[in-house]
């Protein structure tokens, strides 16, 4: 399964020249508002013609302007959920999950309505109108409906940017449940970080109409340069763990990673499961000796291999830790005193409670990483 | 109460007549009148403005100068008249369905205006989305418009019907009043009032065409209460 995109496009003032190609299981495009990655996934939805260009979906063309292909939507079998959700309000719950079914062709239906609900835990919503359901709930029953066409695809688009924090948290469990659990190939806009590194398998990231980045998350996610301004404080390193064991002493879960044993606060996960954390580089302290007398928990050895200014007085240092790159931001003053230089053998340090909900995911099934 | 329910067969015509009228020309203006409305809500091309203005000239017109045009084309002689009679028995001039002609086109801009106001609320966002779920335009336009529409669909029709109850200039000119065939309410009271001794008929259809009509608005309100609340659309 793959995704092409080859396009540029005008759009007034603004020119979108992008051009990515992913296999991932669930590809973010990732940047900032206006950067285009709206109109992008509306192009390969088929609801905005790009003046030029190609577009495929697991090798079938549905877009290329040279031979003057341009499939309408309605027969690209890409389903899409939308930011405001878009339920149709006269409709019940079960009537709006069951409209993508009248128009697919009973051969080609996967999706199974009782699966998709247990999935999405919707069934005490069905006899109800879109109206009485809290935002939450009307994205889920979006997915869900989106689902049950048996899309080829599934894009998302900013699908939890217009919910609270609670929202949020109710949601992402769903969307990688989707992720793990089905087939589908998902693309999901985002301009979150947080989002983006609990979810996402690859990861494209756009800026002013261009791609500037991709690639797997956890390559793509150290760039801290490219981050959008507002959202460099959340910029971390993105790690594929293990659940190793529960600390239920002290209610804390220890997860393996290559970089050696991270304590997170207690997940509801069961051993062995993968967890994926960000840890972001703000909560990152250096220290060129093993450090005694110290409250932090996780503290992780390796070597410097990057160092390069930051905003204002930072810089940001990549730390090698035994094959995971963990990063840190620090002062310049800091890094002038610790006399750090590529190369340097240092102790990452990570106290547990700067892992909260926004940065401690399931993580993505082993045959997927790497 | 007696006299009023007392009334002569004539009378039972006239308001049997009215109903059927109104009945046809708001059924046979639906169809038209949502494509109208839909190309003036949606459509961009060359004489939008012209069409626009040709649909509300009934409302704009003295109601004899409709009925005298609708005389001179549809009459017997007239080039559609001719045409409709001679390729398809349809005849206007003179027969309750002029009558019902002269109605739906007097009402026709009000039901346009109504059903277009709603066309344009709808949120195009949603028939995008039906459209991603496999939906051609014209499911999408049968499943999803035409339900967020419906509001504005039955106030335009029964605007056009309430139109229809009391249109009078243009219905005389065009058919004439010939009871049991043309002569509609309005006709009927009309023809009392030029009659020594009609004042109790002309009050009697007169409070019978009142009933008709404030019935008809009731309807329409409880209608579209009932489907707004179907939607909950706050």
């Amino acid at each position: 399964m793959s995704v092409l995109v080859d396009i540029s496009h005008r759009l007034g003032g603004f020119a979108i020249d992008a051009r990515f190609e992913s296999a991932g299981r669930l590809t973010a495009l990732f940047g900032p508002s206006g950067s285009g990655k709206t109109t992008l996934i509306n192009m390969i939805a088929g609801l905005i013609r790009p003046e030029e260009g190609r577009i495929e979906v697991d090798g079938r063309v549905l877009v290329d302007t040279d031979a003057g292909i341009f499939v309408p939507k309605h027969k690209r079998r890409i389903g899409m959920v939308f930011q405001d959700a878009r339920l149709f309000p006269h409709m019940s719950v079960a009537s709006n999950l069951r409209y993508g079914l009248w128009f697919t062709p009973p051969a080609q239906r996967y999706a199974d309505m009782a699966a998709v609900v247990e999935l999405l835990g919707i069934g005490p919503l069905l006899d109800r109108r879109p109206a009485k359901l809290s935002g939450g709930e009307k994205q889920r029953v979006a997915i869900g409906r989106a689902l049950l066409a048996s899309p080829r695809l599934l894009l998302m688009d900013e699908p939890l940017a217009s919910l609270d924090e609670a929202r949020k948290a109710e949601i992402l469990p769903y969307i990688e449940r989707l992720r793990d659990e089905t087939k589908i190939p998902i693309v999901y806009v985002s301009h979150s970080v947080a989002e983006v590194a609990r979810l996402a398998s690859d990861v494209v990231m756009l800026a002013q109409g261009n791609i500037i980045a991709s690639g797997p998350t956890e390559a793509v996610m150290q760039r801290l340069d490219l981050l959008p301004v507002e959202e460099r404080g959340e910029g971390g390193a993105v790690l594929d763990t293990r659940v190793l064991r529960h600390d239920e002493t002290f209610g804390m879960t220890v997860l393996g990673s290559a970089a050696g044993e991270i304590r997170v606060p207690r997940l509801a996960v069961k051993a062995g499961a993968p967890v994926r954390v960000r840890i972001r580089a703000r909560d990152v302290m250096i220290a060129t000796e093993h450090p005694a007398g110290l409250s932090a928990l996780n503290i992780l050895p390796g070597t410097i291999t990057a160092i390069s200014p930051g905003e204002g007085p930072a810089v940001e240092v990549g730390i090698d830790c035994n094959g995971a790159t963990v990063l840190a931001r620090i002062t310049e003053q800091s890094r002038q005193t610790l006399k750090l230089h590529l190369g340097g053998r240092v102790f990452a340090v990570v106290k547990t409670v700067s892992f909260d909900r926004a940065n401690t995911g399931v993580g993505l099934p082993a045959e997927a990483d790497g | 109460m007696n006299w009023l329910l007392d009334l002569t067969p004539d009378e039972w015509n006239a308001v049997r007549l009215s109903i059927k009228v109104a009945t046809v020309a708001m059924l046979a203006s639906l169809p038209p009148g949502i494509l109208i409305a839909l190309l003036l809500a949606r459509g961009q091309f060359w004489g939008k403005t012209l069409l626009n203005g040709l649909v509300h000239l009934p409302l704009i017109l003295p109601p004899v100068v409709t009925g005298y045009l609708l005389l001179l084309t549809f009459g017997r002689r007239g080039p559609a008249g001719a045409f409709l009679a001679e390729h398809f028995g349809i005849v206007f001039s003179f027969r309750w369905t002029g009558a019902a002609l002269a109605c739906g086109i007097m009402g026709f801009p009000l039901m346009v205006r109504a059903i277009r106001l709603s066309i344009e609320a709808v949120d195009r966002k949603m028939e995008a989305a039906a459209g991603t779920l496999g939906a051609n335009p014209l499911w999408v336009f049968a499943t999803i418009t035409l339900p967020l529409i419906l509001p504005g669909l039955i106030a335009g029709a029964i605007l056009a019907f309430a139109k229809a109850m009391g249109e009078f200039g243009a219905t005389i000119t065009f058919v004439s009043n010939i009871p049991n065939e043309t002569q509609t309410l309005p006709s009927a009271i009309y023809t009392f009032t030029q009659v020594p001794g009609g004042d109790e008929g002309a009050l009697r259809l007169t409070l019978i065409s009142i009933v008709i009509s404030m019935a008809a608005l009731v309807a329409s309100e409880v209608l579209a209460r009932r489907v707004g609340r179907r939607m909950d659309i706050e």
